[in-house]
Parts: structure tokens; C-alpha cells; sequence
């Protein structure tokens, strides 16, 4: 058992200098790529150390957004600012822009210490052991609808909370797409190998988001693992050249868009009309309305996280050039 | 320790084995082809090996089921990456290395 104790620590302090270490040859390093491919593997270790801290849940998360959606979304925004720079050459904004950069680099670092301070004093206020609230979670998991405390609280006890990141989500993409775009909206064909890896793996990858999504009521899983997993197939078919367009690029992706946050904030305000309350659950029907709403939000995330990484909406056939 | 302990135990010391050699060949060997070529000894083998000691202490058929679907996943991207990584150095122009 002693050994035991040793190996997980010298484990843990062993990732947690990596993870250091990790993160300022990424902040130094001068070649964007080679710094995007160092986050995608800090994201790695990070889901890794989520893992130490007993949190699979968060784990998920960092793996599949952290380190894999954001990771392919900051390749494809390095490759449509090589395309950038070399078709408009405006060598003279961008030493200008690099200049106004030089000073937010001497910013960042006060900033961020003044945020560990901040966040270092309110660790070193807490009292050393507490239960927090997981005393108050477990006498409430009955009346939750579910059976996994983690889902109970982000869908339940703290609802809002995953009502206000779709919320942010849409705004991500309304924002990306209000910036314009290149992306190329023409189909194209991929080679042989590309093009069976992607049919073979996106009926997979569609089945794993299932699966992520129903176990979230009772083990590690939900809306955002299993609509990130969703995203990655739709990614990798847009990786293969496949484009939306025809009935997907219209009302139907739209309504698709924001069913998730509109389901939930109509959720929101009946239960306000009819108990007084925002998103008080009534407890017979909790588990049913918290998987109308996992779904829903799934569906939303992936379509949201995919549309970013195509970063333009999708025309219909006519407004094609 | 029963006999399936000493097995696994054998099965994930080989695995890490192949995965430090692939390790070794990733940072040592002399171009992006070979370098490939000892990727796949980590993730194809050494996985493989792993996830077989682990496999015979799960508890139910189910979670080595879903073990193995992992192995056989990363073997299938992982062959996928490698030949998209090779065809992409192929037509950059990258040199197969000669001694």
C-alpha cells in the first residue's frame, strides 16, 4: 500500500510538471503549428489529470473539446491565416498588429498573476476539510431523476448554468459567422484512404454519442461529451470535402441550431409560469424532461461545434456562384 | 496473485516495453517514414498488449468488449493517419532517408 501511495504521487507530480512545463514552451513557442499540436497534447494531460481527481466527467469534456474539437478548429483557423496572408500581403497591418501584440504580452502575465492571486486566496480561505455541498446533492438525488450525481446537478440543481453555456455556444457561432469567411463551399473528393476511414468511423462515432448520451442518467456522459463525439464525425466529413448544402443549409440546420437552448429556455419559462420557478423539475417527470433536453442540447452542441468549424452558413443550391 | 495476475502483469510490462521502444524510435530515428514505421509498434502492438492485460481483469465481458473496440479504433485511425501523414510527406517532397 505504501509503494502504492509513492507511485501515484511521484505519477501525479510527474504530470502535473509535465502539464507546467507543457504550457510555457506552448506560450513560447514562436511556430504556430508546433504550438497548436503542443495544446491538442496539453489538453491530453489535462484530461489525464481530470482522471487523477476522480472527475471522468470533466475528463470527457477536456479530451473531446479541449484537446480534440478545439484543437482541429485552431488548425483550420491557422490555415485560413496562411491563405489570408498570402493573398491580401498586408505585411504593414500585420507588424502593426504584431506591435499591439508586443504590449498586451507584457499585459497577460499581471493579469493572469492577479488572477492567482485571487484565486490562490480564495483556496486559502476555504476551510482545509469540507463537504461542501455533495451532502446537500446526495440527500437531493431522489428528487433529481437521475441516478448520476454530476448530471443531476448540471441538468437539475444548477440547470441554468448549462441553459447559459448553449446559450454562449450559439453566441460563439453567431459571432464566427458574423466575421465572414473563405471556406471553400465546393464539394470535394477525398483520397481513397480518407474516404473509407471516415465511412467506417462516423457510423461509429454517431453510436458512441448515443451511447454517451443515454448512460449520462447514471455513470460519466451527457449532452456535451456525447455532442462533442457527434461534432468529430460531422468535422471529419467536412475534413473529407463533404459540404451541407440543399435542405440542410436552410430552416431545418437553423431550427436544428437552436433547439437545444430553445427547448431549454422554453422549458425555463413554463416551469416559471406554472410553479414560480426557473427550471424546478417536477420530481415524477424530472428524468423524462432532463432526456428531452440532454437530446435536444446534443444535437444543438454537435451541429454548433461542427458549423465552427466550417465557420461560414451554409448557402442553399441557389445562392450558389 | 493468481495465474490471470501474473499474466496481466507480463501482458502490460510488455506493452509499456513497445511503447518506450516506439517512443525511442519516434525521437531518434532519422526521417518522418521511419519514424512512422516505430509510431506503429506503440499503437498497434504495445496497445494492443495492454489492453488484453487489462481485458483479463475486467470485471464483466461488456467492459472488455469496449476495450477491445478501443484498441481496434486506434489501430484503424491510427493505420489511416499514418499513410494520410506519409502520402502528405510524399508529395511536399520530404526524402525517403538513405545511409
Amino acid at each position: 500500500m505504501e509503494t502504492l501511495t509513492l507511485l501515484a504521487l511521484s505519477f501525479d507530480a510527474l504530470l502535473n510538471l509535465s502539464l507546467l512545463y507543457l504550457a510555457w514552451i506552448l506560450l513560447n513557442c514562436e511556430d504556430l503549428l508546433k504550438a497548436i499540436v503542443l495544446f491538442v497534447a496539453f489538453g491530453l494531460l489535462m484530461a489525464l489529470a481530470w482522471v487523477r481527481l476522480d472527475a471522468p466527467d470533466v475528463a470527457l469534456a477536456e479530451a473531446a473539446i479541449g484537446a480534440g474539437l478545439t484543437g482541429a478548429l485552431l488548425l483550420t483557423a491557422l490555415a485560413k491565416l496562411r491563405v489570408i496572408e498570402t493573398n491580401k500581403g498586408t505585411t504593414q497591418q500585420l507588424k502593426q498588429d504584431s506591435e499591439n501584440f508586443q504590449t498586451l504580452h507584457y499585459m497577460t502575465p499581471l493579469a493572469l498573476l492577479l488572477v492567482a492571486i485571487g484565486l490562490g486566496y480564495v483556496v486559502f480561505s476555504m476551510p482545509p476539510i469540507s463537504a461542501g455541498l455533495s451532502n446537500d446533492v446526495a440527500t437531493n438525488m431522489g428528487n433529481s431523476g437521475v441516478s448520476h450525481s454530476v448530471t443531476a446537478v448540471l441538468l437539475n440543481f444548477r440547470g441554468y448554468d448549462t441553459l447559459l453555456e448553449m446559450f454562449v455556444l450559439l453566441v460563439s457561432l453567431l459571432g464566427v459567422w458574423s466575421f465572414g469567411s473563405t471556406t471553400s463551399q465546393h464539394e470535394t473528393t477525398p483520397g481513397p484512404v480518407l474516404d473509407t476511414l471516415t465511412r467506417r468511423l462516423v457510423p461509429v462515432l454517431i453510436l458512441v454519442a448515443a451511447y454517451l448520451l443515454w448512460v449520462g442518467a447514471h455513470a460519466p456522459g451527457g449532452a456535451f461529451q456525447a455532442g462533442s463525439v457527434l461534432a468529430a464525425a460531422g468535422v471529419l466529413l467536412l475534413l473529407m470535402g463533404w459540404r451541407p448544402g440543399g435542405y440542410l443549409s436552410t430552416l431545418p440546420f437553423r431550427l436544428i441550431l437552436v433547439a437545444g437552448p430553445g427547448l431549454f429556455a422554453i422549458t425555463a419559462a413554463l416551469l416559471y409560469l406554472l410553479k414560480g420557478q426557473l427550471l424546478a423539475f417536477p420530481v415524477e417527470y424530472a428524468g423524462i424532461i432532463i432526456f428531452a433536453l440532454e437530446t435536444t442540447a446534443t444535437l444543438s452542441i454537435a451541429v454548433i461545434l461542427a458549423a465552427l468549424f466550417l465557420s461560414e452558413p451554409p448557402h442553399s443550391d441557389k445562392e450558389h456562384i | 496473485m493468481t495465474l490471470i495476475d501474473y499474466l496481466s502483469t507480463i501482458l502490460l510490462i510488455a506493452g509499456a516495453l513497445f511503447f518506450l521502444a516506439g517512443t525511442l524510435g519516434l525521437l531518434r530515428f532519422p526521417d518522418i517514414y521511419t519514424r512512422l514505421h516505430a509510431l506503429t509498434k506503440a499503437d498497434n502492438v504495445g496497445l494492443g498488449l495492454i489492453v488484453i492485460g487489462l481485458a483479463l481483469q475486467s470485471e464483466s465481458l461488456a467492459s472488455a468488449g469496449k476495450l477491445i473496440l478501443i484498441w481496434l479504433l486506434v489501430m484503424f485511425a491510427g493505420a489511416s493517419v499514418s499513410n494520410l501523414i506519409a502520402s502528405g510527406a510524399l508529395q511536399r517532397g520530404i526524402r525517403l532517408w538513405k545511409r
